[in-house]
């Protein structure tokens, strides 16, 4: 039985030690490792908010999807790696947030600008612009005995016959169609177009055709948009940031191994090594979900440790208890475990409540520290009571008569 | 299985059975244990009395000069400038006339950086605002500015959000612990946990301490530890009373249990303690205020989870039960 039990034990270590070793390089990769949020490697979030036009109509969601559009292909084009952008229907809004982008400064400059779309001549001069254009829907044309993805336009009345001028003038010719100053199509002209109806084609598919319909319509149609909130911080200042934060969870977690170790002696090094464990679930646990990493977040992490050593604490108090009463040291880890289940439970579950209403009720970086604690009970729940159980079981199988001191107990006789 | 009949024998003679906690420490067991034992229950008042004259000042200054709310909820823009070389105060309070605008200005970090906040500025008003802090009161690199523009309408939603979020979460609270314990622990433990966030809000208007959106998650996040804490001693006290005889005093019980789990208690405020000083000295300017908040309210929680929350359980009890007085003499 002792040999069993100090192989496992053997094993475990040697398992553990092998998944720290392999887990270090994937959740750290600044390519795909856990992501970092804007506030730590420097970035933008912006909130733009629709507003209502000068003739009061009611914005729709077209138009928001047109806003959207245009704030894509702005963002494509200053080459961000992993941007997002989300729309809020409800509230008339769009969420962009640009993290790691180099001149914050520049990026919301790009961004605010209104959106202009002009047809061009071969030579980039403005022939007319997008004021003129009155719809452009994607549809399929299989009137050429083929099926066609295209996007059909159409004009004012006072664009129609600029239309018509321009198509007769560049028959056989490129028209450039520009948003802002980046040439988004340039359709070759093969009929002149007087009625007003005209036609795009060669899109791969009706949804290319539709992204390249709201486009140009946007630019006929230019909701504006203000900005509600930003958030901006400089790539050095969240290098800072990121440092500053490391440099906290590392001297936080020496301070409380040594805390345990002094206070519970051999169970403390247990708790110790099961912080470990825990450390790498909850890293894990965080890169699977698909968080990213905040400062918050971060907060929320140290605290989980504070508080995923509290379960430790409660247990190996409740083992020191029944050892004082005089049981083995066997039955008094198996009644610690099972009496302090209970309370365990009890007690996080409500810490788990207050994570919840955080989660669901608050804003975006809230989310994160919220996730990062729920996470981090889940895990503490999951060590304390499974991990450093076995751990201690087979500990105190080996030598079932070790002195009760290596336990902070004093030897009573 | 062989081992475990093998315990067995070392359990001759000890304890019986192995089943948890079978026999249990005795009152006197559990005074003789602890160095510094007095009794907590008895001195109720005293911790009742502390905590009013805590409170009592925090209250007076939520009332009178309200808490120092940050732009993310009152609205405004926030910069954070690095300079390249000191600058003083002065220059910046003018260049920020110069452009008609009003707000603080905070250096840190040697006279090198400074805060400054003033109302929601639009895209022109702030390149203007920025362009006159370069030309009168030094220069910065404009790419690792930090910056921060909150309308107020957004800071409402985030208020309203706030209100909301402790109030489903006091609420979620109240049914878990009615339906664990009984309803008269969910309520002292609610009024202890509204003990422990007047008296942190109660700090920071007095002190006018910022409040950024962090420290929404900084009260929150107390509410889930303190109450934490006390269904741990609540537990106890469970434990201990289904193992009262009818001559026992439930004042004593409730003093035994508290201080069964004293150990539990002082240790762990302790590592949560270690945690969070090392976000604060450490952490960076943007995390100070969260870890504040959490410091003051950790502390305050252990206490109100030791000295109030019980405390409330044994008052209440003795207010509603006045029969069972007079069958306990122990207990007058």
């Amino acid at each position: 039985m002792k040999r069993g039990n100090t192989l496992k034990l053997a094993v475990t270590v040697i398992l553990v030690a092998v998944v720290v070793f392999f887990s270090i390089q994937p959740l750290t990769n600044s390519e795909t490792g856990i992501p970092l949020g804007l506030d730590l490697r420097g970035g933008v979030h912006l909130v733009l908010q629709a507003e209502m036009g000068k003739d009061g109509a009611e914005i729709t969601k077209d138009d928001m999807d047109k806003a959207r559009a245009v704030i894509e292909e702005r963002v494509n084009g200053l080459g961000v790696s992993e941007p997002y952008i989300q729309t809020n229907y409800d509230k008339k809004r769009i969420i962009i947030e640009l993290a790691g982008v180099a001149d914050p400064d520049e990026a919301v400059k790009v961004l605010q600008t209104t959106a202009k779309l002009t047809f061009r001549d071969p030579d980039g001069n403005i022939l007319m612009d997008g004021s003129m254009l009155k719809d452009a829907k994607a549809a399929v044309d299989t009137s050429r005995g083929r099926t066609d993805y295209v996007v059909q336009i159409s004009f004012t009345s006072e664009g129609t016959s600029k239309f018509a001028d321009i198509t007769t003038k560049y028959l056989g010719q490129k028209i450039g169609i520009y948003m802002d100053e980046r040439k988004i199509q340039d359709p070759e002209v093969s009929v002149p177009i007087v009625d007003g109806q005209g036609q795009i084609q060669g899109y791969s598919s009706l949804e290319e055709a539709a992204q390249y319909a709201v486009m140009f319509r946007s630019g006929a149609l230019p909701v504006s948009m203000s900005i509600v909130e930003k958030n901006q911080v400089g790539a050095l200042l969240g290098a800072d940031s990121l440092n500053k934060s490391l440099n906290a969870c590392v001297i936080a977690l020496i301070f409380i191994f040594l805390f345990m170790l002094l206070l519970y002696r051999l169970p403390g090094l247990v708790a110790d090594f099961s912080l470990v464990v825990f450390s790498v679930i909850v890293l894990w646990g965080l890169y699977g979900i698909g968080t990213v990493l905040t400062l918050p977040g971060i907060a929320g992490f140290v605290l989980s440790i504070g508080m995923a050593v509290d379960l430790n604490i409660i247990v190996y108090e409740r083992i020191k208890e029944e050892l004082k009463l005089g049981k083995s040291l066997r039955a008094a880890v198996d009644a610690g475990f099972s009496r302090a289940f209970i309370t365990v439970f009890d007690s996080n579950i409500t810490t788990i409540f207050a994570a919840l209403a955080l989660f669901l009720l608050g804003s975006a970086s809230i989310k994160g520290f919220a996730i990062t604690l729920i996470v981090g009970i889940v895990a503490s729940l999951f060590t304390a009571i499974t991990f450093t159980r076995w751990v201690m079981r087979w500990i105190v199988g080996i030598n079932p008569r070790m002195s009760k001191w290596l336990f902070g107990v004093k030897e009573v006789k | 299985m062989a081992d475990k009949y093998k315990d067995k024998k070392t359990l001759k003679n000890t304890a019986p059975v192995v089943t948890p906690a079978a026999s249990e420490a005795s009152y006197d067991d559990v005074k003789h244990e602890h160095r510094l034992y007095f009794n907590i229950v008895k001195k109720r008042y005293i911790w009742f009395a502390l905590s009013l004259l805590l409170m009592i000042p925090g209250i007076i200054s939520l009332c009178t000069q309200g808490l120092n709310l940050s732009i993310d909820y009152k609205g405004g823009s926030m910069f954070n400038i690095q300079f390249n070389e000191k600058v003083t105060q002065a220059d910046i309070n003018q260049a920020m006339d110069s452009v008609g605008l009003t707000g603080s200005v905070q250096l840190t970090n040697g006279d090198i950086s400074a805060i400054v906040r003033t109302e929601a500025l639009d895209q022109t008003k702030r390149d203007e605002l920025l362009a006159a802090i370069q030309k009168q009161a030094g220069t910065f690199d404009m790419k690792n500015v930090e910056e921060q523009l909150v309308q107020p309408a957004i800071g409402d939603e985030l208020k309203s959000g706030a209100i909301k979020s402790l109030a489903v979460a006091s609420l979620l609270i109240l049914i878990y612990v009615s339906f664990r314990f009984r309803f008269v622990y969910a309520v002292s433990s609610v009024i202890a946990l509204l003990h422990d966030i007047l008296i942190t809000l109660g700090l920071f208007s007095l002190f006018q301490w910022e409040i950024d959106a962090a420290f929404i998650a900084a009260i929150l996040t107390i509410f889930g530890y303190s109450i934490n804490d006390t269904v741990v001693i609540y537990d106890r006290i469970r434990e201990n009373e289904r193992r009262m005889k009818k001559k026992d005093s439930f004042e004593d019980m409730v003093d035994k249990s508290v201080w069964q789990t004293m150990g539990r208690s002082v240790k762990t405020v302790c590592t949560v303690l270690i945690a969070l000083l090392a976000i604060f000295f450490l952490g960076g300017e943007s995390t100070r205020s969260f870890s504040l908040a959490m410091i003051i309210g950790v502390f305050f929680g252990a206490y109100s989870s030791i000295c109030i929350a019980s405390q409330l359980v044994v008052e209440i009890k003795k207010r509603t039960s006045e029969d069972n007085k007079k069958d306990n003499p122990a207990e007058s």
